[in-house]
């Protein structure tokens, strides 16, 4: 098993270089070296295109290359995969209807020292405005793998975001599907926690009676599973922007009256360093403030 | 396709009027006239039967500005119905303001947006080379004003340094770059080890030649002069 989402990342890359002799990896510097030190650019040399920190080159050259056939994944940290060149990534993918694995690291705030310029909680939220990308958010290395592989042989587009803010343990993944983590009366308040977001959301609400499903993939959106919870009241808890599904719940309940609280990275210039934790409890999305959230939304029912 | 017996160069000022209804045309448009009859005329190797055959010549418009040039050019060659052109910009035509590759076949890539084309045609020939596929060449028509857009200088740059020598770009120098280019526009390509050549974009001969001459090991810019904006 992978200690981090980064060397399941790597671990993956090896099996669909090995499984499938189209995948290329295109990178703007970031994430060579880690390459370079896993064997994997010295077994595939031709495989590896470092397009040097030109990030709109990065996804244009990738691009070329599915025009061509090739299955291209594209990494770096989240800013520069895809707030800097997302004009191309529009074009160039989505206009184009061309397939690729875009694969960030560095969620939200996982660099808490680096300040804003390495953040990006707004990841999500850009990709989700683009046609037909596949979004999955896993919470752990294992989930991480296992989406990586389905991204690997998938043809479409993919968007894969790796954190360093773990779950303790890894649950079932399918693509498009919520787990159901615990399951309450029909009709209870019910909790969808998404990602990294789990374990905080479980020790948040472990007095409260609400079902808790558990999203991986946020597009697809399974509404399905959410709609036959029964709920009414929905609480929903993302490690990126607040409210980035917002619309997807509003989507699956359209017909039936609902209460949604949104809970997720606010919408500000924190301008604070610290450790992942501190964000964590400025954007109260740690335990204590989670639990604060969903009873107060709840008592006002 | 239709039938292209008879069409000529000399047919394009009326093939392009049946888009805009009379023969005044932006000068985004005719500015890539030559340039683009010459290309598909007497360079350009693929199939209009056959448009995306794997050992066809790929070639981008970048500059997706004033496409009715273009439209006209794959009509007359048989890469586009004639009948077509008459039904520019309606709801249901395949024929917009800015060409969609998803909507004619022989259109390799959509575009529209400035400074697009040549990192995709970048990753198309490392693409090919990935495919030891050492014969199809790749042109990228850029506008002299679409240089000021960064992207491309990333691809110039990494162009350059691989040497990409199946790769062709023409800029239309039109001189409608904002700020100008300072010692011309050949040098920016050069110092990134590209070769150059530098025509008279309304003469064919001389594009012709410029478009095929040797240059081994490099990728290749032209630039194509014709009247200021």
């Amino acid at each position: 098993m992978a200690a981090t989402m980064r060397d399941a990342f790597i671990e993956a890359t090896g099996r669909m270089l090995e499984n499938n002799a189209d995948s290329v990896v295109v990178l703007a510097d970031i994430g060579i070296s880690q390459f370079k030190e896993a064997g994997l650019y010295d077994r595939f040399p031709d495989r590896f295109i470092n397009c040097g920190i030109r990030e709109q080159l990065m996804v244009g050259v990738a691009a070329g290359l599915a025009k061509e056939g090739f299955r291209p994944l594209l990494h770096s940290y989240t800013p520069f995969l895809l707030e800097r060149p997302y004009e191309q990534i529009k074009i160039d993918f989505a206009h184009l209807n061309l397939g690729g694995v875009f694969v960030s690291i560095g969620a939200s705030f996982d660099s808490s020292l680096s300040g804003r310029t390495h953040q990006a909680p707004g990841d999500v939220g850009l990709i989700k405005l683009l046609p037909d990308f596949d979004i999955y958010v896993p919470g752990h290395p294992d989930e991480a793998a296992t989406l990586l592989d389905v991204a690997a042989v998938d043809d479409g587009r993919v968007y894969v975001r790796l954190t360093e803010d773990l779950n303790s343990s890894a649950r079932p993944v399918v693509p498009g599907k919520f787990h159901v983590e615990r399951k309450a009366a029909d009709g209870s308040p019910t909790v969808i926690a998404v990602g990294p977001m789990l374990d905080r959301v479980l020790e948040a609400t472990a007095a409260l009676d609400m079902t808790v499903l558990y999203a991986t993939s946020v597009i697809p959106f399974d509404g399905r599973t959410l709609r036959e919870t029964g709920a009414t009241e929905i609480v929903l808890v993302e490690p990126y922007l607040q409210g980035t599904s917002a619309a997807e719940i509003s989507g699956a309940l359209h017909d039936r009256p609902h209460r949604l609280l949104s809970i997720g990275v606010r919408n500000m210039e924190l301008r604070k360093y610290g450790s992942l934790e501190d964000h964590i409890q400025a954007h109260g999305l740690d335990a204590d403030s989670l639990r604060d959230s969903i009873t107060g939304f709840l008592s006002t029912g | 396709m239709g039938n292209t017996d008879g069409y000529s160069y000399h047919d394009l000022e009326k093939l392009m009027s049946l888009m805009t209804g009379d023969e005044k045309h932006s000068f985004s448009a005719t500015s890539t006239l030559d340039v683009l009859w010459t290309l598909y005329d007497s360079v350009l190797n693929i199939d209009p039967e056959n448009p995306q055959e794997p050992g066809r010549d790929r070639f981008l418009l970048s500059k997706g500005h004033g496409p009715m040039a273009y439209y006209a050019v794959l009509a007359a060659k048989g890469f586009l119905d004639v009948s077509e052109l008459e039904k520019w910009g309606e709801f249901d035509s395949p024929l917009g303001h800015h060409p969609d590759g998803e909507l004619i076949p022989a259109v390799e890539i959509g575009t529209g947006s400035l400074g697009h084309g040549l990192g995709i045609g970048v990753g198309m020939l490392m693409g090919l080379r990935l495919r030891n596929q050492n014969q199809p060449r790749v042109f990228c028509l850029l506008g002299d004003a679409e240089l000021d857009e960064g992207s491309n200088h990333e691809a110039i740059a990494m162009a350059g340094r691989l040497g990409l020598e199946r790769l062709t770009v023409i800029v239309i120098d039109n001189n409608s770059a904002s700020l100008g280019w300072p010692g011309g526009i050949a040098r920016r390509f050069e110092s990134e080890g590209w070769s150059s050549a530098t025509v008279d974009g309304r003469d064919h001969e001389d594009i012709k030649t410029a478009l095929t001459q040797s240059h081994p090991g490099v990728p290749h810019v032209v630039v194509a002069r014709v009247e200021s904006k």
